[in-house]
């Protein structure tokens, strides 16, 4: 394989990981959008970069939806949903930025072992891929979990699937098929999950999602 | 033939939607069991013709189904064309018994949907040749049997029985899951055929056995993993008793049988210990809880413990001798076994067949409330009568030739060179002994207090003969155990391709014998000949009743019956089932059950009636199972604060596992 090639590969893959760290010390929600759409934008050169080294031009559809979807539709559409909840300027951390990124680190770390480990055999552009993919889901992960509003748990979940994305296009010989269902079935989640927002909008007047447990009854 | 057997089993799964279209309606009844009849008399009797033509190889067919790695492997040999010929013609049975007796079923829709199902996933298991397809269609088994227990839900007790029926089998499976995960080792190849190539190490094999004897042992009745059985077996409808307790139990042992003798490669010698610990224990237990029940049903559940106590104490005995590789006795014992496991079905479905006939004529199940049933129900109490009678092991019917064979066996073990079995064995012979003689008390009780007397109560005065399916199916039974027990020599020679295919070794040819004799071992040690004892029997009874007929009056008088003394010779005043029992309870109860009895005395004067009360605990119930119970109670009390946390929680859960089990996998050696 030509160095380069494998080079720029890894730096994309690189990069996504490194956008999912910026996503995770973005506690204002407007700006966590604008780098939600930068993430997808790294997604979409990583993706079409595999499709041009590996020959595979099913994987430019990919990259067109990932891009499309990801990188334009889903954030615009996320935006007005914050501008209409006039949540645009609130913040939202759980945990301290510090302690985040701490976590963010470990669990690269584990992934790179994790990943080098089991894929001893694979050839090294998909070994590299997989680690960083699966970094991905776990800061996605991490995101989720560190937040409390909705819409930043739904961006978590959206840089997750991302990661998902990342680890099927670096493996050789997906099917088109699945990946153009895993990125309708994102579409799907992110209406369902839109029209939630309003809903519990609606309902208690914040989309913290406390307020959902306090509505639960167990906390008061 | 593999084919045809899995289109029998298309056949009888098609049924269900078929029985729930018609609505459960009388027709449907007559349908669905009339099916099942032909359906599992035509694969049984294949199966049975077809037995002598298999080697280990038999007919193997592999579909797209299950694991798409895998796909689903289904093949017949030898030892499951025996299993499917029990397993079928146990269902032909019951199936014949039902078209009568199905018809007096209250709620038909619950139980036709299921009883193909049930009977289509026993074939299933024994057809399965991978793991995975094995464990489907077991599973498919407990769920279905499960649904015919709690069939008639609105009795609370039923309603017990199948919860922890369902949790037994739950737990049964498991140990099976793990037991066929630790034989597929780190490759995960679930193929049966590549499970018998690789050897496990010893702990490990010894840690199958062990799983091995929990998941089948648990479906079979082994003590003390039996508590779910005498519930769940009479809960279900009488012709689904009979094929619980006559068949399903057989599968448990084809399950045993196909993992330790085929799959788990050569055995070691003290793997029979344990098993022969096992089987030993539970015949004498299954029999000694038999004794101790009022209910009919119950009876024979506990009876069935029993005989599946034999069942694996003569497998014990197989895995020993094969353990030394003296093939011939291990031959025999695994002989003895399996024609045990063919006459057990035939007599255990005859016996519930002839249960449920008592019960749809009574209505009652408790033997204190039956009696004289001999002269309301005659054809009955024959074919009862003859199904103790093999139960109980007398000549010259089948059960007294499996347990004779089984005794050969055992006295061949002084021959053993190790001494544990040595001194193992004819402590186990002596449990099998005792377990006979108790089963002989246990079905004279059954059958006086059941049939003989006067009645004890109007529904037993009441009580009409039953109808003609079902007593053709009882009739067909006993003619099998008849059968059975004039030519062994037949049945030992149909088995010998699965003793050959287990053990590599083989009985004397039989058939060959003169006048149907069979010798297990050789001529100057032992014979018997069960045509002989029939002709013997027959002949001598017939002549004494001549001879009291023709030389003494034949005037038949007709009295009162002596009341013992008593002033009001009420039926109540006769020998009671628990009088029956109560010499047993005494010199057993105390220790096993630690009866208690206690009489209560009116005053000189008063005119209340005596008491006397009996207290008995249930040991396995009291040791194993409520200390389980009540951790398993303190645990989900704990753990219910999980079902009320809030969304980020649960997400934190999940994200905190996945990075534990990917630690894990960072730190494995």
């Amino acid at each position: 394989m030509n160095k380069l090639t494998f080079d720029i590969a890894h730096m994309l893959a690189g990069s996504l990981v490194l956008v999912s760290f910026m996503q995770l010390y973005q506690d204002r929600l407007s700006s966590l959008i604008n780098i939600f759409a930068l993430h997808a934008l790294v997604l979409t050169a990583s993706v079409a970069w595999q499709a041009f080294v590996q020959h595979a031009p099913h994987l430019y559809i990919t990259a067109t939806i990932a891009f499309v979807f990801k990188a334009v539709v889903i954030p615009v559409a996320l935006r007005r949903i914050v501008v209409k909840l006039g949540i645009h300027r609130e913040l939202d951390n759980v945990v301290g930025v510090g302690l985040a990124m701490l976590a963010g680190i470990g669990l690269v770390a584990l992934s790179m072992v994790v990943m080098l480990r089991v894929t001893a055999e694979a050839d090294p552009l998909a070994r590299e891929d997989l680690a960083f993919a699966l970094s991905v889901v776990l800061l996605g992960l991490l995101m989720m979990v560190t937040r409390r509003n909705a819409v930043s748990q739904v961006i978590g979940f959206m840089s997750l699937e991302n990661g998902l994305v990342l680890a099927a296009t670096g493996a050789k010989g997906m099917p088109l098929v699945v990946e153009i269902s895993v990125a309708f079935s994102v579409l799907i989640a992110f209406i369902v999950i839109g029209i939630f927002l309003f809903r519990i909008r609606e309902r208690f007047d914040t989309v913290d999602i406390q307020a959902l447990d306090r509505f639960r009854g167990e906390r008061q | 033939m593999v084919v045809y057997a899995l289109f029998g089993v298309l056949a009888l799964v098609a049924l269900a939607p078929v029985a729930i279209a018609l609505n459960a309606s009388a027709r449907a009844t007559a349908l669905v069991y009339s099916a099942s009849l032909m359906i599992t008399l035509i694969v049984g009797t294949a199966a049975l013709l077809a037995l002598t033509g298999y080697d280990g190889a038999g007919s193997a067919v592999t579909l797209p189904l299950g694991l798409p790695w895998l796909g689903a492997h289904f093949r017949i040999d030898a030892l499951s064309a025996f299993f499917l010929a029990v397993i079928n013609l146990g269902g032909a049975a019951a199936s014949l018994f039902a078209l009568g007796y199905g018809r007096h079923e209250e709620f038909p829709g619950r139980v036709l949907p299921f009883y193909p199902v049930y009977l289509g996933a026993m074939n299933l298991v024994l057809l399965a040749d991978d793991a995975f397809s094995f464990l489907v269609s077991w599973e498919f088994m407990s769920l279905s049997s499960w649904a015919l227990v709690i069939a008639h839900h609105r009795v609370r007790e039923n309603l017990r029985a199948g919860y922890v029926y369902l949790l037994m089998a739950g737990f049964g499976t498991l140990a099976l899951l793990l037991a066929f995960g630790l034989l597929a080792g780190a490759q995960g190849n679930y193929a049966f055929d590549a499970i018998r190539a690789a050897h496990p190490s010893t702990g490990l094999a010894a840690l199958v056995l062990i799983l091995v004897l929990i998941g089948a042992g648990s479906k079979a009745g082994l003590v003390p993993l039996h508590a779910w059985l005498p519930l769940a077996h009479p809960a279900a409808p009488s012709h689904i008793s009979a094929l619980m307790s006559g068949v399903m139990t057989k599968v448990a042992v084809y399950a045993f049988v196909r993992i330790t003798f085929d799959l788990l490669g050569p055995p070691d010698w003290w793997w029979s210990l344990v098993v022969l610990a096992v089987g030993g224990i539970s015949a004498v237990m299954g029999v000694l809880y038999a004794l101790m029940q009022r209910d009919v049903k119950r009876v024979l559940a506990y009876s069935t413990i029993e005989n599946i106590g034999i069942i694996f104490a003569a497998l014990g005995l197989a895995l020993a001798f094969k353990a030394y590789a003296m093939h011939f006795a291990a031959a025999l014992a695994l002989t003895a076994a399996l024609l045990h496991v063919f006459n057990h079905a035939l007599f255990k479905n005859l016996l519930f067949c002839g249960a449920g006939a008592v019960l749809s004529a009574t209505g009652e199940r408790d033997l204190e409330k039956l009696g004289g049933l001999i002269h309301r129900m005659p054809q009955t109490a024959f074919v009862f009568l003859i199904g103790c009678t093999a139960i109980s092991a007398l000549p010259p019917l089948n059960g007294f030739v499996s347990e004779w064979l089984i005794f050969q066996a055992i006295l061949l073990s002084p021959q053993l060179p190790s001494w544990g079995l040595k001194l193992m064995v004819p402590a186990v012979g002596a449990l099998l002994a005792l377990s006979a003689a108790l089963a002989g008390a246990c079905f004279v009780r059954a059958f006086g207090i059941g049939f003989l007397g006067r009645p004890r109560s109007d529904e037993a005065r009441g009580a009409q003969e039953t109808d003609t399916h079902s007593l053709a199916a009882m009739y067909a039974l006993a003619a099998l155990c008849l059968i059975a027990g004039i030519l062994p020599g037949l049945f030992i020679d149909t088995l010998a391709p699965v003793a050959q295919m287990l053990t590599q070794g083989r009985m004397p040819v039989q058939t060959g014998v003169e006048w149907l004799s069979i010798v297990p071992i050789a001529e100057s040690r032992s014979s018997y000949n069960g045509l002989l004892v029939f002709v013997f029997m027959t002949a001598s009874g017939m002549i004494a009743a001549f001879a009291i007929h023709r030389l003494a009056s034949d005037r038949i008088r007709r009295s009162i019956a002596w009341g013992c003394g008593y002033p009001d010779p009420g039926p109540l005043t006769q020998y009671t089932a628990d009088s029956l029992a109560q010499p047993i309870r005494r010199v057993f109860g105390t220790l096993v059950f630690s009866a208690h009895e206690s009489g209560e005395m009116p005053p000189p004067g008063s005119t209340a009636p005596a008491r006397l009360t009996v207290k008995m605990r249930d040991p396995v119930w009291d040791t194993l199972y409520a200390p389980v119970a009540d951790f398993i109670t303190y645990a989900s009390e704990r753990l219910n604060v999980l079902q009320f946390l809030t969304i980020r929680r649960y997400l934190t859960l999940v994200f905190m596992a996945l990075v534990l089990l990917l630690l894990v996998l960072a730190i494995w050696p």
